[in-house]
């Protein structure tokens, strides 16, 4: 074991089940001790296989998973010591809640008295005390979903990997556990390895996020840096709401580029060294779009249609027609009015130059 | 309570199921049962002779009004066509008592009166100066009787009045019956050892092969039981094909062929190979309903798999477990036809016996009293079962 090593490596790790589809491709990904790092992606991208195989009850067909330093390969689950929450919890209905959270216990050896104190302990943390000699059927999914977090938890190990655990729960239990999850991991200070495809379960909890695609990831990093500085197209658009539009870079200068977007031209922050000439994607998130009646206010201002308003409380959302495109989204805040835009209007588009990014036009 | 309309119409509606139930299942039993302690006939064509019969305590000769009515009746019976429902009874309590009543019956009409009735039968027959002759007709015309039960028991009344197990070498139906409850365990463990891995393997396979693996258990179930026994027949006899393979092979002498049918081992050989899908159904039903992610989380909480089968796995299929061993253990327990065709001398069991007295020996009653035994014990397990793991619990698949 090496101390200084971080506490998981996938190093150019693949995976295949058949002959022609790669399900994870030349991973490469190290996860710091005590982090709380979510694997984000759609259905299909490879991420739950990553888990698998962390937790051994996948093999890699090439590459290496270090735990610690050390390489883990033919290493069973049993004896890896990972807490491991499924989607569907898979509590053991045979046995009672406390039954559930002593078989880890039990499985190595460990006396009953300390068992209880043990059990009780975990209870404690998911605040359920007094569930113990109740059956998994009789609970509630989120009580079922904190106990298969206590269960994982009981043998104290100190990496936790979680399935898409809150899947199976409705929206408001679902940020209930997710706040009690995050308190749950800073509190015993363990590293969390947490598999979801919804992006604001995995903005709202992770320290870092890596996004999955087909298999690759496309980027890791904080949820802050993936949203304000996506790397590439698919980032842009998983990750919250972003305006795609496509283009031609035209020149470079120190960081900023122009691309010529259906006839006119936008500057943007210049991303992954695109050549002169190069298609782009120009993204733009809605919210730091503004607009305004009167011309020569704005940075990038362009001339649009409104074609649409909703709104939605806390913003109004505006659908323009603007550089090819009906569908241009801008949310505006509901601090000031809207000023009386109506759809059909002209109205004058904008955002700074560094909000809106060029990125590489992606074969999908 | 009242009846009317849409309620009156719906318990009309259960009329034919009842009627059903009760044609094909509550008289067949009740009347089954019934008659393993119920037997009317002797009393009913000898009236008078056991009237007779009542006061006389098997000390000495019955009085001469036994023997005046029993030398009417029996010529009366003889008319009638009769005699034989008394012959039968009376002649298992005493052997050769069909002879003697035959001729009696017969030969009473013609006998030449000595002066009284009972000179005139011992002249017919000197069995009539024996009073076990007497006390087995006065046994016979009891119209209720345990006599079946304590034979199907191995008891027999002793002279003194009470019960008391027979000698050694007559006791039958208890070690025929402990045979049974033995085979059936034995074929129960067998179907369970061989049903349980094929069941799970069915349950864990990808669609396509699952259904093809459930299609090949399934396929000898729909065949017909005769086809499947012979098959073992031709299979296991002594100039079969496992045994001329063996010979061809050299690893035995022609002169030491294998006896593996005609025997125990033949018996439970094919009652497996019958029973085993009633095993296997079930349990692949229970093991289907076990997501696969009980034994992952077995394994990641420090489980070995073989702590993860007996501790997540196995007491998971335990319904599956009893609902299959009861139903292979109860049908195991009357099966009748395997053991008749494979079983040889050795490999009989209870229901064998029971379709020898109701074929055969004609001895309703006795076969009656076996199959109520059967029952009782099927009963009494099945109570035991529901009470250690509770019916509701039980998935027949």
């Amino acid at each position: 074991m090496n101390g200084d090593a971080p506490h998981i490596e996938y190093i150019g790790v693949r995976k295949r089940y058949d002959r022609s589809n790669w399900v994870v491709s030349d991973l490469d990904l190290s996860v710091e001790r005590g982090e709380f790092l979510t694997l984000l992606g759609p259905s299909g991208s490879g991420k739950t296989t990553c888990l698998m195989m962390l937790a051994g009850f996948e093999a890699p067909s090439a590459g290496e998973i270090r735990i610690k330093g050390a390489p883990v390969d033919g290493l069973p689950p049993d004896k890896r010591g990972i807490g491991v929450v499924f989607q569907n919890y898979a509590l053991f209905p045979h046995m009672t809640v406390g039954g559930n959270l002593a078989f880890p216990l039990e499985v190595r050896g460990m006396a009953a008295t300390e068992r209880r104190e043990r059990v009780e302990r975990a209870l404690a943390l998911v605040r359920m005390e007094g569930f113990g000699d109740r059956r998994p059927g009789q609970l509630s999914g989120g009580q079922q979903q904190r106990i298969a977090i206590a269960r994982a938890l009981v043998f104290e190990p100190d990496l936790v990997l979680m399935d898409e655990p809150l899947g199976a729960l409705d929206r408001r239990l679902r940020e209930e556990l997710q706040y009690e999850i995050r308190r749950i991991q800073r509190q015993l200070g363990v590293t969390v390895v947490y598999v979801t495809h919804d992006q604001q379960e995995a903005m709202a909890m992770s320290d870092r996020v890596a996004v999955f695609r087909a298999g690759r990831i496309e980027q890791v990093a904080a949820p802050e840096v993936l949203y304000e500085e996506p790397q590439r197209a698919f980032v842009a658009s998983f990750i919250g709401e972003n305006n795609l539009l496509p283009g031609r870079i035209l020149s470079i200068n120190k960081g900023v580029c122009a691309v010529e977007v259906d006839g006119r031209q936008i500057e943007a922050a210049h991303i992954g060294g695109l050549p002169v000439g190069a298609e782009a994607l120009v993204a733009i998130r809605p919210e730091r779009v503004r607009i305004t009646r009167e011309a020569g206010q704005l940075a990038n201002e362009h001339e649009a249609q409104v074609e649409d308003i909703s709104f939605l409380g806390d913003h109004l959302r505006v659908r323009l027609s603007l550089c090819g495109t009906s569908n241009f989204i801008a949310k505006i805040p509901n601090i000031i009015g809207h000023g009386g835009i109506l759809p059909g209007d002209t109205v004058q588009v904008g955002w700074a130059a560094l909000d809106c990014r060029a990125l590489d036009v992606e074969s999908n | 309570m009242q009846l009317r309309g849409p309620r009156a119409t719906a318990v009309a509606l259960t009329l034919p199921l009842l009627a059903f139930i009760g044609l094909s299942f509550v008289a067949p039993l009740g009347t089954l049962l019934s008659k393993s302690a119920y037997e009317p006939n002797v009393a009913n064509i000898l009236p008078r002779t056991l009237a007779a019969l009542d006061g006389w305590d098997g000390d000495g000769l019955p009085p001469e009004a036994a023997f005046a009515s029993l030398a009417e009746e029996l010529p009366k019976a003889r008319q009638e066509r009769t005699l034989v429902r008394v012959a039968g009874p009376v002649n298992r309590l005493k052997s050769g008592m069909r002879r003697v009543l035959t001729r009696t019956a017969r030969q009473v009409e013609k006998a030449e009166y000595a002066g009284s009735w009972r000179e005139t039968l011992i002249g017919i027959n000197p069995a009539w100066q024996e009073p076990d002759t007497w006390l087995a007709i006065q046994a016979a015309g009891a119209r209720f009787t345990l006599r079946h039960y304590l034979q199907a028991l191995d008891l027999e009344r002793r002279p003194d009045g009470g019960i008391g197990l027979r000698s050694e070498e007559s006791r039958i139906y208890m070690p025929l019956l402990w045979r049974t409850l033995l085979v059936s365990l034995g074929v129960t463990l067998l179907c369970l050892a061989i049903g349980y891995p094929i069941a799970h393997l069915i349950a864990t396979s990808p669609p396509k092969r699952s259904n093809l693996l459930l299609l090949m258990v399934l396929v000898p179930f729909w065949t017909s039981l005769l086809v499947r026994t012979t098959a073992w027949i031709v299979l296991l006899q002594r100039q079969g094909v496992i045994n001329s393979l063996l010979v061809a092979l050299g690893i035995t002498p022609d002169s030491e062929r294998l006896e593996m049918i005609y025997n125990m081992t033949g018996t439970f050989t094919a009652m497996t190979h019958v029973l085993l899908p009633f095993m296997v159904l079930p349990l692949y039903s229970v093991m289907r309903s076990i997501p696969p992610t009980h034994m992952a989380a077995a394994a990641s909480l420090g489980a070995n798999p073989v702590q993860g089968f007996m501790r997540v796995y196995l007491p998971q299929t335990l319904p599956g477990i009893g609902a299959g061993g009861l139903l292979v253990f109860i049908l195991a327990i009357g099966y009748y036809i395997t053991p008749a065709l494979v079983g040889g001398r050795s490999g009989q069991l209870i229901s064998n016996m029971i379709a020898y007295h109701v074929q055969t020996s004609l001895n309703w009653g006795l076969a009656a009293a076996l199959s109520s035994i059967l029952l009782v014990a099927v009963i009494g397990l099945y109570l035991i079962y529901s009470r250690l793991i509770g019916i509701d619990r039980m998935r027949l698949g």
